[in-house]
C-alpha cells in the first residue's frame, strides 16, 4: 500500500456517513408507543449480535453502575414500594366491594376509598421516583462510560484508526452506548418490578382465593407458551426480512451512490430491474414476518379475554357454590392480567438485554485495546533542542509482509533543509510518520540531538516537532480557535501575528466574521490553499524546533501557492524542516536532496550534485525529456 | 400533515385492503368491549340469583366472544399489513424511478447521503406510520367512544366520574409533551454536538496527536458529554410524570367509583357486577386517550419523513429530452465549444466556465491542463449533457448536444469519472457495465489496454471475481483502471478520462498510454490530467485558469507562448519528472 494511500484511509466514506446519518435518525426515535406497536422493534432485535461473555461483561458494567450505588439503593426501594401498591390495589378493591360495598357499610367504605386513594397517590410517587433516581443512576454511568471510552481513544495509536473505519467507530461511541442507555434506563427496573409483580401477584391470590389462583396461574403460563411459539415461527421469516431489507438497501445504496455513473452509461434502466427484483423480495418477506408477528397482539389479546372468562366464569361458579365472593371475582380480573403482562415483558427484556450486553463488549473491547506507542517507563523530556535528526537503518512496514521502508538512514544538521524527492508510493510520508512517532520503527532507530525518540515522552516531542499536511484537518470551529490550536495558551494577539507571518491574515479580514468566522465542517467554506494557509499559521503559532512538510502546496493554484511559498520559507528560517518536495525551487534551495524509492534512501547530495553525478536522479529529471534538451533549458531558467 | 396527505394516493391501488383492515379491527374493538358487560351479567345474574347455569354460560359466551375477537385482530393485521407493504414498496419504487430521472444538477442538490435516507429509513417511517393508522388510529378512538358509550349504558348516573376525568387527562397529557418535547430536541441537538466532537477526532486524529491536544480534546469531549448528561437527566424525569400521572386520573376514577358506585349500591340503585364492569371500561377509555395522544406525536414525527419524500418527488428533472430529440445519432467526433459559460448555479451562479471556445477534430486528442478548480471536469461534463450549458453552446458533427436524445449521446461520449465506482458484481459485469453484451474477448481487449487483465487474473477467480460492498478490496489505482476499461469497451465516439490514472502509479500509467495510442486515434479523446508527463503527446492542450482558456497548442508551442503552461510544467516538474521510473 502506497503511503498516500495510507495517509487517505481515515478520511470518512461516503458508507460511513450514510451509516452515520442512519442511526442519528433511529436514536432520535422516542420510544414506542406502547402496547401493540407494529413489529417494527422486533425487525431490530433479530440482527443484534449476542454477547460472548455475559458475565463477565455484565460485572463490568455493574462497576459502572455501583459508583452510584446509593441511587441504586432508592431505585429498588422504590420499584418494591410500588409493586407492593401494585399487588395492593386490587386486593383493596375486592375486600371494598365484599365487607363494605355488599354489606352497605357507608364508614367503611369511605374509609376503604381513602385507603385507596392513598395506595393510588404513594404508588404514582414511588413510581414517578423511581426513574427519576434512576435517570440519574444510569445517566451518570454512561458519562463514565464516554468519558472512560473517549479517554481511551485518544492513547491509541494510528495503527488501530487505520484498521478501523470511522463508521465501526462511530457506532461503538454512539449505538452501542445507546444500547447500553437503554438497558441501564429501563430495563433494570422493569426487570426488578416483573419479578415483584409475578411474585406479589400470585402470593395475593393464593392468600384471597387458592382454587381461583391455581386456574390463574395455570392459564397464565399457556399464554407465554403460545405467545413464544409464534415468536418462533416468525424468527425465520424476520431472518429473511431482514436480510431482503439489507440487500435492498445496499442496492439503493450503491445505485444512489454511482447514481452518475449509472448515468453516464445509460443503465438506469437495468438499475430500476435490480431494484424492482430486490424490493419486490424483501415486500414477500416482510409481508410474511410481520403479518405473523402481527398475529402476536390479537392472539394475545385473546388469551387474555379468555383468562377473563375462564376466571369470572370459573369464579362465578365458585361463588354460586359458595366458595368464592364477588369482591375476589373482581380482584382476580385485574389479578390475572397483572400476571400475564410481566411474563411476556420478562420474555422480551431478554432480547434487549442481550443486544446491550454484546454492545457492552464491543465498547469494552475498545477499552481493553493496548495502546501500540505509549512512553517508556524512564520516558526523558526533551528541552533545548539544536535539531539534530539522525534515521539510523530504520526499517518500517505497514503490514507484515510488504516491507516500507528498508535499512533507510539520514542525517539532518541542525537548521538544515532535508528535501525528500521520489515517486508516490515510495516511502516518503511514511519518514515522516516515523518522526512524528505516529508509528514505531520495526527496526533500527531515529534520534534527535542523540537521543532515541522511543525514550522520549511522545507529547513532548511531538510539541518540538510541526507538521503541515497536505491536507490539514481543520476543526468545525472559528478560525481564531482553529489557529490557536497549535499553541492553547495563546493570546489573541499571538494568533493575528502568526496569521500575518503565514500571509493568512488578507483573506481573513474577507471573511464574514474575520476571526470569528465559523468554518463549517472540515473547513468546507474555505478554498484549498486557505485551508493550507491557516495550517501554517497553526504551526507557526506552536513554533516548533522542527518542521515537517508533507507536500504542503500541491493541489493550490499558482496564486496561492506563491503566498504559500512566502509563509514556508519565512516558517523554515532557521528550523531543521523535512520538505516532501514538489516544487524544482524547493528542491533547488534544499541542503540536502534525498531521493527515495522503493523504500530505500538510493542517492542523497544537492540537487547539483545529484545532476552531476548522473544517477537516478539524473536519469529522472532528463528521461521524460528526451529529445527535448531544448526545452528543458528554458524550463530550468 | 399535508406532506403526509399527498403520499395517501399511493394507497389508491390497496384501498381494498385499506378499507377492510379497520372494518375487521371494530369488530375485535365491539368483541373487547363485550368483556366486561358479560361479567357483569355473571356477577348481578348469576351469582346474585345462585344460577349456575347462567354462570357456565356466559362463561362460555365470553369464549366465543373472545374467538370472535381474534379473527377480527387476525383479519386486521393481515390486511393492514397487505397494504402497508404494498404502499410502502410502491412509494420506494417511484422515489428510485425518480432518482434515475433526475439530472446531475438535482443530485448535487439533494446530496448522497440524504438521498439515501429519505429512500430508506424515511419510507420505512411512513409505511409503519401508514400501517399504524389503519391499525390504532381506529382501534384507539374506536375502544375509547365505545368504552365511554358502554359505561354510560353500564350506568349513566356514574358516567359524570368519566365527564370529568377525560379532560383532566387529557391536559395532563398535553402538559407533559408540551414540557418534555422541546426538551428532547435539545438532548438531540446535545447528542449531535457530542457526534461532532467525535467525529472530528476520528477525522483530525494527525493534528490531535501532532499538536498534542489529546487533554484538550478530551475536555471538549467530556464538557459536551456532561451537558448531555444534564440535558438527558432533566427531560427523562419530567417525562417521567407522564404515566404516574395518567395512572392516577385512572385512579382516581376508580375511587371515585367505589365511593359513588358504593352509595348507589346500599340504595340499590345500582348493583356490585355494574361496579366492576363501569371500572373496566372507565380504565379502558381513559388508557385509549393516551394512546391517541402518542399516536398524534407519532404521526408528528412522520410528517417529517414525510416531507423529506415529498421534496425528493417533487423535483423536477433539470435536463429533460426535447420531443424531437434525434435518437439516430452516429457522429465521427467532431467537437466545438462555442463560447460556452456555464454555472451550478444556473444564471445567477458564480460562473465556473467563462466564454469557451475550442475545435476539435475527429480522432483527436485533446489534453486539459489546469490548477484544482479551473473548470476541467465541467467543461467535459457538458458533452455528454450530464450539466447544460448556461450560455453558448456544445455541437458534436455540428449537432447542439441539447438535441440529441441524451440516451443515444451518453452512447456516443463515454466518460472515466475522477472517482472510480464499482457496483456489486463480478469484475466482468463492472467492466461490460456500459454495454452488457459484450463478449469475453472484448472485455479481455479493454481490460488489457487498461492494463487491468494482468491483475484481473492473478485473482482465484480472475474475471469472476466479485467487487464492491461485498467482494475484494481493490486499490484505488486498480478501481481506476477498471473503470478506464469499462469506459473503452464502449467503443464511444468520444472518449473522456478525466484524470482517471490519478491513483495509478506512474509505470503503469505510461503502460496504458501506449496502449491507448493506437485505439485513440479511432475516437475523439478528452484527457485531464494533473501531471504533465500524460498530456506531452496531446494532438492539442488546452489549459484552463479560472474558467477560461488562457491558452490552446501543442506542447512545444505552449511553452514557447504560455506563461501560465510554463509554470504549471515547471512546478509539477519534480513530480512529473518522476515519471518514467
Amino acid at each position: 500500500m502506497s503511503d498516500r494511500e495510507k495517509t487517505q484511509r481515515p478520511r470518512p466514506q461516503m458508507n460511513d456517513q450514510a451509516d452515520d446519518k442512519a442511526t442519528t435518525v433511529q436514536r432520535s426515535d422516542p420510544p414506542m408507543v406502547p402496547g401493540r406497536g407494529p413489529g417494527g422493534g422486533m425487525a431490530a432485535r433479530f440482527e443484534k449480535r449476542r454477547a460472548k461473555d455475559v458475565r463477565g461483561t455484565t460485572s463490568r458494567l455493574a462497576t459502572y453502575l455501583g459508583r452510584y450505588w446509593r441511587g441504586l439503593v432508592g431505585t429498588v426501594l422504590m420499584v418494591t414500594l410500588t409493586s407492593v401498591f401494585n399487588v395492593l390495589t386490587p386486593y383493596l378493591l375486592g375486600l371494598a366491594i365484599d365487607d363494605y360495598m355488599v354489606a352497605g357499610q357507608m364508614s367503611g367504605l369511605a374509609r376503604m376509598a381513602l385507603l385507596m386513594l392513598g395506595a393510588y397517590t404513594g404508588m404514582a410517587i414511588t413510581t414517578w421516583l423511581q426513574t427519576f433516581i434512576m435517570v440519574g443512576v444510569s445517566q451518570n454511568s454512561l458519562r463514565d462510560l464516554r468519558n472512560d471510552l473517549f479517554a481511551k481513544l485518544q492513547t491509541l495509536s494510528l495503527r488501530y484508526f487505520d484498521q478501523h473505519t470511522h463508521g465501526e467507530l462511530m457506532s461503538r461511541l454512539t449505538n452501542d452506548i445507546e444500547n447500553i442507555s437503554n438497558i441501564l434506563t429501563s430495563t433494570v427496573t422493569q426487570l426488578i418490578s416483573s419479578i415483584l409483580t409475578i411474585v406479589g401477584v400470585a402470593i395475593m391470590m393464593f392468600v384471597i382465593n387458592w382454587r381461583l389462583a391455581l386456574v390463574s396461574i395455570l392459564v397464565a403460563p399457556a399464554t407465554v407458551l403460545v405467545t413464544q411459539a409464534i415468536a418462533k415461527h416468525t424468527r425465520e421469516n424476520f431472518r429473511g426480512q431482514q436480510r431482503a431489507l439489507g440487500e435492498l438497501n445496499s442496492v439503493i445504496e450503491e445505485t444512489i451512490t454511482g447514481e452518475r455513473v449509472v448515468k453516464a452509461y445509460v443503465r438506469e434502466e437495468g438499475t430500476i430491474e435490480s431494484f424492482e427484483e430486490k424490493n419486490g423480495e424483501y415486500v414477500y418477506y416482510a409481508v410474511r414476518a410481520q403479518i405473523l408477528s402481527g398475529f402476536m397482539g390479537p392472539i394475545s389479546n385473546m388469551l387474555n379475554n379468555a383468562s377473563f372468562a375462564v376466571v369470572a366464569g370459573l369464579g362465578g361458579w365458585f361463588a354460586v357454590k359458595g366458595l368464592a365472593t364477588v369482591g375476589t371475582i373482581a380482584s382476580f380480573v385485574n389479578y390475572s392480567r397483572q400476571f400475564t403482562r410481566p411474563i411476556n415483558e420478562i420474555a422480551q427484556l431478554y432480547n434487549s438485554i442481550q443486544s446491550a450486553l454484546a454492545g457492552a463488549e464491543r465498547v469494552f473491547e475498545v477499552m481493553d485495546e493496548i495502546p501500540e506507542i505509549t512512553d517508556a517507563a524512564d520516558a526523558h523530556s526533551l528541552e533545548g533542542v539544536a535539531g539534530r535528526v539522525v534515521f539510523d537503518d530504520v526499517c518500517f512496514s505497514y503490514e507484515p509482509t510488504t516491507p516500507v521502508l528498508k535499512h533507510v538512514s539520514l542525517v539532518a544538521e541542525p537548521g538544515q533543509t532535508i528535501a525528500l524527492v521520489g515517486p508516490t508510493g515510495a516511502g516518503k510520508t511514511t519518514v515522516i510518520n516515523l518522526m512524528m512517532r505516529f508509528y514505531d520503527v520495526d527496526s533500527g532507530s531515529i534520534r534527535i540531538d542523540g537521543r532515541d525518540i522511543r525514550d522520549l515522552k511522545m507529547d513532548e516531542l511531538r510539541r518540538h516537532l510541526g507538521i503541515v499536511l497536505q491536507d490539514n484537518f481543520l476543526f468545525g470551529d472559528s478560525v481564531l480557535a482553529n489557529i490557536r490550536y497549535g499553541r492553547m495558551e495563546a493570546t489573541d494577539e499571538e494568533v493575528y501575528e502568526a496569521a500575518r507571518l503565514a500571509n493568512a491574515d488578507t483573506f481573513i479580514h474577507r471573511l464574514p466574521y474575520g476571526y470569528n468566522t465559523v468554518l463549517t465542517e472540515r473547513g468546507s467554506n474555505l478554498s484549498q490553499g486557505q485551508r493550507q494557509l491557516l495550517a501554517i499559521a497553526r504551526t507557526i503559532l506552536a513554533n516548533p524546533d522542527i518542521l515537517i512538510l508533507d507536500e504542503a502546496t500541491s493541489n493550490v493554484d499558482t496564486r496561492t501557492e506563491r503566498h504559500l511559498q512566502d509563509a514556508l520559507l519565512r516558517l523554515m528560517a532557521g528550523r531543521t524542516s523535512f520538505v516532501i518536495a514538489h516544487r524544482l525551487s524547493t528542491i533547488r534551495e534544499a541542503d540536502k536532496v534525498l531521493v527515495i524509492n522503493y523504500g530505500e534512501v538510493i542517492e542523497e547530495g544537492t540537487h547539483e550534485s545529484l545532476l552531476a553525478a548522473g544517477g537516478f536522479y539524473h536519469d529522472l529529471y532528463y528521461s521524460q525529456f528526451r529529445g527535448k534538451s531544448a526545452v528543458l533549458a528554458q524550463a530550468g531558467h | 400533515m399535508q406532506s403526509l396527505k399527498e403520499l395517501i394516493r399511493f394507497m389508491r391501488p390497496y384501498r381494498k385492503w385499506a378499507i377492510l383492515a379497520p372494518l375487521f379491527m371494530v369488530l375485535e374493538v365491539a368483541m373487547d368491549l363485550l368483556q366486561p358487560a358479560l361479567v357483569e351479567r355473571i356477577v348481578d345474574e348469576g351469582i346474585a340469583n345462585l344460577d349456575l347455569q347462567l354462570v357456565v354460560n356466559t362463561g362460555w359466551l365470553m369464549m366465543g366472544v373472545a374467538l370472535i375477537g381474534v379473527i377480527g385482530g387476525m383479519g386486521c393485521t393481515f390486511f393492514a399489513v397487505k397494504a402497508a407493504e404494498a404502499f410502502g414498496a410502491d412509494l420506494r419504487g417511484t422515489l428510485f424511478r425518480k432518482v434515475q430521472s433526475l439530472s446531475f444538477s438535482n443530485l448535487d442538490k439533494l446530496h448522497t447521503g440524504e438521498l439515501v435516507t429519505r429512500l430508506t429509513n424515511d419510507v420505512v417511517q411512513i409505511k409503519e406510520v401508514a400501517r399504524m393508522i389503519m391499525q390504532m388510529m381506529v382501534r384507539a378512538p374506536f375502544t375509547m367512544i365505545g368504552s365511554f358509550a358502554m359505561a354510560i349504558v353500564t350506568s349513566p348516573k356514574l358516567s359524570w366520574i368519566l365527564l370529568v376525568l377525560m379532560p383532566i387527562e387529557l391536559v395532563f397529557v398535553i402538559f407533559v409533551v408540551r414540557k418534555s418535547f422541546p426538551l428532547f430536541s435539545i438532548v438531540q441537538k446535545n447528542l449531535d454536538k457530542l457526534n461532532t466532537v467525535l467525529q472530528e477526532n476520528l477525522m483530525g486524529v494527525r493534528v490531535v496527536k501532532a499538536f498534542v491536544q489529546m487533554r484538550h480534546e478530551r475536555n471538549r469531549f467530556e464538557t459536551t458529554n456532561e451537558s448531555l448528561k444534564d440535558i438527558t437527566v432533566k427531560a427523562s424525569r419530567i417525562a417521567a410524570v407522564a404515566m404516574p400521572l395518567m395512572g392516577m386520573a385512572v385512579n382516581l376514577g376508580i375511587v371515585a367509583v367505589v365511593w359513588f358506585g358504593g352509595i348507589d349500591v346500599q340504595q340499590g340503585d345500582m348493583q356490585v357486577g355494574q361496579i366492576i364492569a363501569f371500572v373496566n371500561y372507565l380504565t379502558r377509555a381513559m388508557m385509549s386517550l393516551v394512546m391517541v395522544a402518542m399516536l398524534v406525536m407519532r404521526l408528528a414525527r412522520a410528517q417529517a419523513s414525510a416531507i423529506r419524500v415529498s421534496e425528493v418527488l417533487d423535483s423536477e428533472p433539470d435536463i429533460v429530452n426535447s420531443p424531437d430529440a434525434l435518437t439516430d445519432f452516429s457522429p465521427t467526433g467532431h467537437v466545438v465549444f462555442d463560447n460556452v459559460s456555464f454555472s451550478y448555479d444556473g444564471d445567477q451562479g458564480d460562473p465556473v466556465l467563462k466564454g469557451v471556445s475550442f475545435d476539435v477534430e475527429p480522432g483527436q486528442t485533446v489534453a486539459i491542463l489546469g490548477t484544482t478548480g479551473a473548470g476541467k471536469s465541467s467543461l467535459v461534463h457538458l458533452i455528454p449533457r450530464f450539466y447544460d450549458v448556461t450560455g453558448g453552446c456544445v455541437t458534436i458533427d455540428g449537432v447542439d448536444v441539447r438535441d440529441v436524445n441524451t440516451d443515444v449521446l451518453r452512447r456516443k461520449v463515454s466518460v472515466a469519472l475522477q472517482e472510480p465506482i464499482l457496483f456489486t458484481g463480478t469484475i466482468r459485469d463492472n467492466i461490460r457495465y456500459g454495454r452488457p453484451e459484450a463478449s469475453q474477448e472484448e472485455v479481455e481487449h479493454a481490460a488489457r489496454m487498461a492494463q487491468a487483465h494482468d491483475f484481473i487474473i492473478s485473482f482465484p477467480e480472475g474475471y469472476d471475481t466479485e467487487v464492491g460492498q461485498r467482494g475484494v478490496n481493490l486499490s484505488g489505482g486498480q478501481k481506476q483502471r477498471l473503470s478506464i476499461a469499462r469506459a473503452l469497451l464502449t467503443k464511444p465516439a468520444v472518449l473522456v478520462l478525466d484524470d482517471s490514472t490519478s491513483s495509478v502509479d506512474v509505470e503503469t500509467e505510461g503502460r496504458i498510454q501506449e496502449a491507448l495510442a493506437s485505439f485513440m486515434k479511432e475516437m475523439t479523446s478528452f484527457v485531464i490530467a494533473q501531471r504533465i508527463s500524460t498530456v506531452l503527446n496531446a494532438d492539442k492542450i488546452l489549459v484552463l485558469d479560472d474558467g477560461m482558456v488562457a491558452a490552446e497548442g501543442t506542447h512545444d508551442e505552449l511553452l514557447d507562448s504560455s506563461p501560465i503552461y510554463r509554470e504549471i510544467f515547471e512546478s509539477q516538474l519534480s513530480n512529473g519528472a518522476m515519471a518514467n521510473v
